[in-house]
């Protein structure tokens, strides 16, 4: 299988009002945050999937190329959901007691 | 004439749209739902309002791949009248029968309140019966309509009088306190290039008879009516 993520976030000057909404309840925690922006995290797998054809789904329907941009990453491993793109600086540790 | 309403999963105008059509009106109805292949013989399409498939990805962005659309598609390029209302408007934006997009309202707001849009193209099959300068009032709800298209599309839809509806006050002045969600240039509706797809944020179906505080938008219907006429008669 290949697998890919794809980051998908407003062009800069399109209203994002996730992301205004998000740092209102930084700032709110006391948090000097400044353009805090919320995008999008999707992952796709197939057999013999491509960049290419993953840009063409980003073009045709993941994202809105008149209001979005987007970045196609390869996932090694090669499953969709099994593995971080990147080393992560820090994850949130399992929590207790929760299923 | 026979009316096909689209209902999607989590379309929620849709009994709205048929009684206004139905009972209001006294048209001949039919549900059509959204894995449906053919909409054959049916004369007027309505996508109604909702958040189909839960507005996910993106408001209409699911629904404009459901397999009813291809049939839709062929339906539009024939020519006949296909009309989108809230949701129904993203979904053929997304379906890019309509160009453009519509994105989160200005100030983030929800805005469910009735507002005033004129007139601005008598040449569509759903303005036909209304002069250019109308104003109609009709309700809103919804938290994307905020309409933008790139500078050529905009450019391109002024030049060809497809902008086919814009906010106004009541008495019909296009104002910036009259523009309920940001709007790029007032608009609130808008035609492809044949005036046959027409998509607007405002309900028709929630304006359509005495009871409500305005039956305006049964005109918006109206016109679909007298277009099909006049197109049935022999020139």
């Amino acid at each position: 299988m290949a697998a890919f993520r794809v980051l998908i976030m407003l062009k800069p000057g399109v209203l994002d009002a996730a992301g205004q909404a998000v740092e209102r309840g930084l700032t709110a925690l006391g948090y000097g945050v400044e353009h805090v922006r919320v995008g999008k995290l999707i992952e796709v797998d197939a057999p013999d999937l491509t960049a290419p054809i993953v840009d063409e789904m980003c073009e045709r329907f993941l994202a809105n190329p008149l209001i979005e941009t987007w970045r196609i990453e390869p996932l090694p491993g090669g499953t969709a959901g099994s593995a971080p793109a990147a080393a992560p600086v820090r994850a949130s540790a399992p929590r207790e007691g929760r299923q | 004439m026979r009316w096909g309403v689209v209902v999607f999963p989590g379309s929620n105008c849709d009994q709205d749209c048929m009684h206004a059509l139905r009972s209001v009106m006294g048209q001949s109805v039919d549900a059509v739902w959204h894995e449906e292949r053919s909409v054959a013989g049916l004369d007027v399409l309505v996508l109604p309002g909702g958040f189909s498939y839960g507005d996910y990805l993106r408001a209409g962005a699911i629904a404009a791949t459901a397999p009813v659309m291809s049939a839709i598609r062929d339906f539009a390029e024939a020519g006949r009248p296909v009309l989108g209302v809230c949701n129904g408007f993203q979904i053929l934006t997304e379906a890019r029968l309509l160009p453009g997009t519509l994105v989160r309202n200005a100030r983030l707001r929800f805005r469910c309140r009735p507002v005033w849009v004129r007139v601005e193209s008598s040449d569509t099959s759903f303005t036909a019966a209304l002069p250019e300068g109308t104003v109609l009032q009709m309700p809103i709800a919804h938290a994307e309509g905020g309409y933008r298209a790139s500078a050529d599309e905009l450019n391109a839809l002024r030049a060809a009088g497809r902008v086919v509806f814009r906010y106004c006050d009541r008495e019909g002045r296009v104002l910036a306190e009259a523009n309920p969600n940001g709007s790029v240039d007032a608009i609130a509706g808008v035609a492809n290039a044949r005036g046959n797809v027409v998509g607007l944020m405002p309900h028709p179906e929630r304006a359509s008879e005495g009871l409500l505080a305005s039956s305006d938008g049964r005109r918006i219907f109206e016109s679909a009516l007298a277009s099909l006429a006049a197109r049935a008669e022999p020139v």
